[in-house]
């Protein structure tokens, strides 16, 4: 349970634009151990399908700068030429479920066979027994055996998420990125399918990294959060500590901004809005919302440790711990 | 005053803004553009009526039928029977001039702000519109009322957002303007239809405050549509529940969420979770299958064939009437015959 699966140390990547230099993934470090769900959570444009993205090394062309360590296991992934990482990692150790993927699904091939298909080209398995591991994981993810001979078109939102995931799962991949699995879904449709994969999570020994904008589906699957701001990750916390006691004010002001449905307190809006990351301000990048400011936050604040795995990158934490954890 | 005291003795008042009876808008489907092949039932008998300065939700997930219904009552769509009054008049009996007038009485605020506003146009220009095409002759008054508009949804100074296109906006002040729009002509009754669905969690409650702020202070009628229930407690008043083109619950917001009666309502809010770190290790109880087709319904109790409490030869022979299982609570389910 303990052992570290993937460990990411200052990942970056910026893209180049029109209007200048993007950076969406600036400085993020982090671990996670094997069977472990980490969930990362941020608001739009705050970067994190980028870095799913750049986890996984799919890239658009307007990449200006990548950078950073990623270890997969025993391997140094990101030191590995593309070739060589799409042979013998994408897919097989490290699978990625985009957003809205359920609508990428070819439409004129069969369920069964497109699940199957990674099987083929990764392993060359036969279509026979290629099939009949598709069968498994469609059942795996709640996907009867009816639908093998289905075309995506004939199932509900649902299913093809369901399809989705089988095909991350039919490799046996290490570790699964789903980014925003649920956000088009129905409410009912949504729990059903966090209920699949806690149950996929309980039976494999896979790890999860969940993306996600929505901090109530977060809590669904996650042993740990990282919360993510303007490009960089502000708070990295055990699932219990970041949902009872948030240290980074933006965490904390994130939480009660959370309308509720069982308390009565009155969410409370987070004034402002974060800063463009064509030119992040220097210093702490949530300092111009933040109402604990003082004349620190004017410099760049490194990841302070608060516990065994509890980062918060914020200087109210300097006095707490005075040590600055791993990465800047 | 509560929620509930609040719609008590409002009822007691005068006659409704808004009243709906038997409401269906059904969706003729068609083969080759004329062999009728059945018809979709959007929205399959609906019954409500909306007091002055009332403030509702209707909750209910895809495909329930509630945008259809927001269209049927701003007259885009044409009810296939029952009838929508609007201060006591039949919105089918409006014509011309007084349809116009209709429209002018009734705001409408989209789920996608960026999709509801024209990419071509300014802001100043957006909010211009709807003033031209009600006849608001004089610049200098319409300058006045946009202004007033702009400060109203809290985009001040307003100068500096007149001049602005669309995609210069931000999510949230594009949904400020497409309500500023809404409210422009005064409206006594507001349908917002997911306003804040498309927008990140901490711009939500913004939003949604300053709909709650401006509907106290003009007294508006606000209908509000959205599938989300843990939005719905400080911003409402009553909640309709919506399955399959029907309201199966009804009740004072804080009564529903505490005490949902029917079924569907208990599955919803069982599927909901309030962030918590324990929820990674619950499984949740959600109801099996998915919902129905609105071409071919279930018979009778829409909600039957996933329901927990099947009653068989009773929810699939005959369709459940309102129940009042609570004071001022309706239930469409036999559970509490």
């Amino acid at each position: 349970m303990s052992e570290t699966l993937l460990r990411v140390e200052e990942l970056a990547l910026h893209y180049r634009t029109r209007q200048g230099t993007v950076r969406a993934v600036d400085g993020i470090s982090f671990d996670i151990r094997r069977n472990e769900a980490l969930v990362v959570l941020g608001e739009s444009g705050c970067g994190k399908s980028s870095l799913a993205k750049a986890l996984m090394r799919v890239l658009p062309r307007n990449v200006a700068h990548q950078g950073g360590r990623v270890r997969l296991g025993e391997v140094e992934v990101s030191a590995l030429p593309d070739e060589r990482f799409r042979r013998e990692v994408q897919w097989s150790r490290l699978a990625l479920v985009m957003q809205a993927s359920m609508n990428a699904l070819n439409p004129v091939v069969r369920v069964g066979e497109q699940v199957a298909e990674p099987l083929r080209v990764l392993h060359g398995w036969s279509r026979k027994r290629a099939l009949d591991r598709a069968v498994e994981v469609l059942e795996l993810v709640g996907v009867s055996t009816d639908f093998l001979a289905r075309y995506p078109f004939e199932l509900s939102g649902g299913m093809r998420q369901r399809v989705v995931l089988a095909m991350a799962l039919v490799a046996e991949p290490e570790l699964v990125i789903l980014d925003e699995p649920t956000s088009a879904l129905d409410v009912l449709t949504q729990a059903s399918i966090m209920n699949a994969l806690k149950r996929i999570k309980r039976e494999l020994d896979t790890s999860f990294i969940l993306i996600t904008h929505d901090v109530a589906t977060s809590s669904e699957l996650a042993d740990r959060v990282a919360l993510m701001y303007a490009g960089q990750l502000v708070e990295v916390a055990d699932a219990a500590r970041f949902f009872g006691e948030p240290a980074h004010p933006y965490s904390q002001m994130l939480m009660a901004s959370v309308p509720r449905l069982r308390q009565r307190t009155r969410p409370e809006p987070i004034p402002g809005q974060p800063p463009s990351l064509f030119d992040p301000p220097g210093g702490c990048r949530f300092a111009e919302r933040c109402p604990y400011r003082f004349a620190r936050c004017a410099q760049d604040p490194p990841a302070f440790r608060l516990g065994e795995r509890h980062r918060a990158r914020c200087w109210l934490h300097a006095e707490n711990e005075g040590n600055p954890g791993g990465g800047r | 005053m509560s929620n509930r005291e609040m719609a008590e003795t409002r009822s007691a008042g005068e006659s409704p803004l808004l009243a709906v009876e038997g409401l269906h808008t059904w969706f003729e489907l068609r083969q080759w553009g004329f062999l009728r092949v059945g018809s979709v039932r959007a929205v399959d008998g609906v019954d409500f009526a909306l007091e002055r300065g009332e403030a509702v939700a209707f909750v209910g997930e895809s495909g329930c039928g509630k945008s259809s219904l927001a269209r049927t009552l701003l007259g885009l769509h044409r009810p296939t029977r029952g009838e929508v009054r609007f201060g006591g008049r039949s919105l089918g009996a409006l014509k011309g001039r007084e349809l116009k007038a209709y429209r002018a009485e009734v705001g409408y605020v989209q789920q996608d702000p960026y999709g509801a506003l024209p990419p071509f146009l300014d802001v100043g220009r957006i909010l211009a519109e709807p003033l031209i095409i009600h006849g608001v002759k004089a610049r200098a008054e319409r300058e006045r009322r946009i202004r007033a508009a702009l400060e109203e949804v809290r985009l001040s100074p307003a100068e500096e957002y007149l001049s602005k296109f669309p995609h210069m906006l931000s999510g949230g002040q594009q949904q400020r303007v497409v309500i500023a729009r809404a409210l422009i002509l005064a409206p006594s009754l507001v349908i917002a239809d997911e306003p804040v669905s498309m927008l990140d969690a901490s711009v939500r409650v913004e939003i949604l405050e300053l709909l709650w702020r401006i509907q106290q202070e003009r007294e508006l009628t606000l209908a509000f549509i959205t599938h989300d229930l843990s939005t719905v407690r400080h911003y409402a008043e009553r909640i309709f529940v919506m399955y399959a083109g029907r309201v199966v619950e009804s009740a004072s917001v804080d009564d529903l969420l505490d005490h949902p009666q029917h079924p569907y309502t208990q599955a919803l809010l069982a599927a909901l979770a309030d962030p918590d770190a324990a929820n990674a290790t619950r499984l949740r109880e959600v109801p099996a299958g998915e919902p129905p087709s609105l071409l071919h319904p279930p018979a009778a109790c829409r909600f039957h064939p996933r329901c927990p409490h099947f009653m068989a030869g009773l929810c699939d022979r005959d369709d459940p009437p309102d129940f009042e299982p609570r004071h001022g609570h309706r239930s469409a389910c036999w559970l509490h015959r």
